[in-house]
């Protein structure tokens, strides 16, 4: 099994070393999977994608992706690299004075101009419809969308420019259960349409952490808790991971 | 006692200064690189220029009315009206011009972009342009700071021309001070460097205030209240620098002038 992410002793601390958010990280995530990482809210998910993404330095440890320690690239080199990865974040984060065509097209407009601008609408069309959203929204701004539309618009964005790793923070916060589920058959269905992309979903549902994820890896207290398959999560005697289970997973 | 007093304060403010200083390098570092945002600068270009005309005429015209208001009343005591074209026309150019334009559009756009970086930041769009491989500097500060320093001394100039326009209405049409003598006297006594001078005072003061509001906006943290709290502060603290520039600016345009003979 070939790792897309590998993450080694990872510590964050933002009070100088009192307290550590993340408290020595270690986990890798393979390639072409959908790797689910669930904890209950302040366990470190969103820190833990921040340090992947970059956005944050660690205080010590190494973050390895794709073979590339993002921890030693330049600002420049880091900007290019991200051209390697995906995000569609928690509240989506659409600019809201561009319309959802215009949101899909920023990417490919800032890192695609040798495509003539025709060439970019229409391939923005086309991950707008991979998405599911329905082209008489194509020119409404964020604002005049529902919270599911606003996602797939996201989620055109993320996968506008092919990426080989697509990361989803928390994409069902805020969202009903009808929704919830939509939202999870969408991560699903589009991990099965890009050919190689590796898939991380940061989650507090359980539900659906088995329902769509390969692997999974449960974070407590800023560590690695558990790491392995739904079926072992299922499986487990592990007391804390038993209670989790018993309180997170939803009757179908 | 003096230590717990003082060098916190001190602490925090040096620290401050100094990430705005880094802020402020990398903005304006970013203008010239590439690849050069034409479509966002002439995107503020309109909001902060072309948005603040009508605004920039209403103060401009009744600042000229109530200056020559007051300056006639003063010198006529003294039996000089027909100084008060020049007399207006020096203060317009040198102090009020570029400081009421600079502190409107302080208030107007300033206010604006601090609220909307700050909106960007808490619900991490500024996040989203960075992990798409852009500089959220370039593509967010660099436009705006450009297009507030190409626009605050055309702003000034429009609020000159308006100014005088309402000082001569008022002048020749109710103090009945001649026309010709208006413009006469307003000539010999003002030079281009006095309207000049206002108006690289005016291309600062843009600077100052659209670095001030996008640092205060980039770096808001805190939801809305945060937002809140930083266009208010972004405000505050571009008035309060564009007084200060002010007088230092003044001191510096007065010395360049002594050398320079």
């Amino acid at each position: 099994m070939s790792i897309a992410i590998k993450i080694q002793d990872l510590k964050k601390s933002f009070d100088g070393g009192k307290e550590f958010v993340l408290n020595g990280i270690d986990l890798e995530i393979p390639k072409n999977k959908i790797t689910m990482i669930i904890g209950f809210s302040g366990t470190g998910k969103s820190v833990l994608m921040k340090h992947i993404l970059g956005l944050m330095t660690p205080t010590s440890g190494h973050i390895d992706i794709l073979g590339s320690d993002i921890k030693a690239m330049s600002p420049q080199q880091k900007a290019k690299f991200r051209q390697k990865m995906g995000v569609m974040f928690q509240y989506a984060a659409l600019f809201d004075d561009m319309t959802a065509l215009e949101n899909a097209c920023f990417p490919l407009k800032e890192h695609r101009k040798e495509l003539s601008i025709k060439a970019r609408t229409d391939i923005a069309i086309k991950k707008l419809q991979m998405s599911g959203l329905d082209a008489k929204h194509h020119g409404k701004l964020p604002g005049e969308l529902s919270g599911g539309m606003r996602k797939r618009v996201a989620l055109a964005r993320a996968i506008a420019l092919d990426p080989e790793i697509l990361l989803y923070d928390e994409p069902t916060t805020g969202l009903d259960p009808i929704l919830t589920e939509m939202v999870d058959d969408l991560i699903k269905s589009t991990h099965d349409k890009i050919v190689g992309a590796t898939s991380v979903v940061i989650s507090h549902d359980l539900h659906a952490a088995f329902r769509i994820g390969d692997f999974v890896i449960m974070l407590h207290e800023g560590k690695v808790l558990m790491k392995g398959t739904p079926d072992e999560f299922l499986k487990s005697d592990h007391p804390f991971v038993e209670k989790f289970v018993s309180k997170g997973v939803r009757k179908p | 006692m003096v230590k717990a007093l003082s060098f916190p304060f001190l602490e925090k403010l040096l620290l401050v200064l100094g990430h705005f200083c880094i802020f402020a390098w990398g903005a304006l570092k970013s203008i010239f690189q590439r690849p050069y945002r034409f479509e966002e600068i002439f995107k503020q270009l309109e909001f902060v220029g072309n948005k603040s005309v009508s605004i920039i005429f209403l103060t401009g015209i009744f600042t000229g009315l109530a200056l020559s208001l007051q300056i006639y009343l003063g010198f006529s005591m003294v039996g000089a009206p027909n100084l008060v074209g020049p007399t207006v026309a020096l203060g317009i150019f040198r102090e009020l011009g570029p400081v009421l334009s600079g502190l409107i559009v302080a208030a107007r756009a300033g206010g604006a972009m601090a609220a909307q970086l700050g909106t960007m930041r808490v619900s991490e769009q500024i996040d989203a342009i960075k992990v798409m491989g852009v500089d959220p500097v370039q593509y967010l500060v660099g436009p705006r700071v450009l297009a507030s320093v190409i626009s605050l001394p055309l702003l000034c100039g429009f609020f000159d021309f308006v100014a005088m326009a309402g000082s001569h209405a008022i002048c020749v049409f109710v103090f009945e001070i001649d026309s010709a003598i208006f413009w006469d006297k307003i000539t010999e006594w003002i030079n281009p460097s006095d309207v000049t001078q206002g108006l690289v005072k005016a291309g600062f003061f843009g600077l100052i205030f659209s670095l001030v509001c996008t640092y205060r906006g980039y770096y808001t943290s805190g939801g809305a209240k945060g937002v809140g709290e930083s266009t208010n502060r972004g405000v505050v603290i571009s008035m309060v620098s564009i007084i200060i520039a002010d007088y230092v600016l003044t001191n510096f345009i007065r010395l360049y002038f002594q050398v320079a003979g």
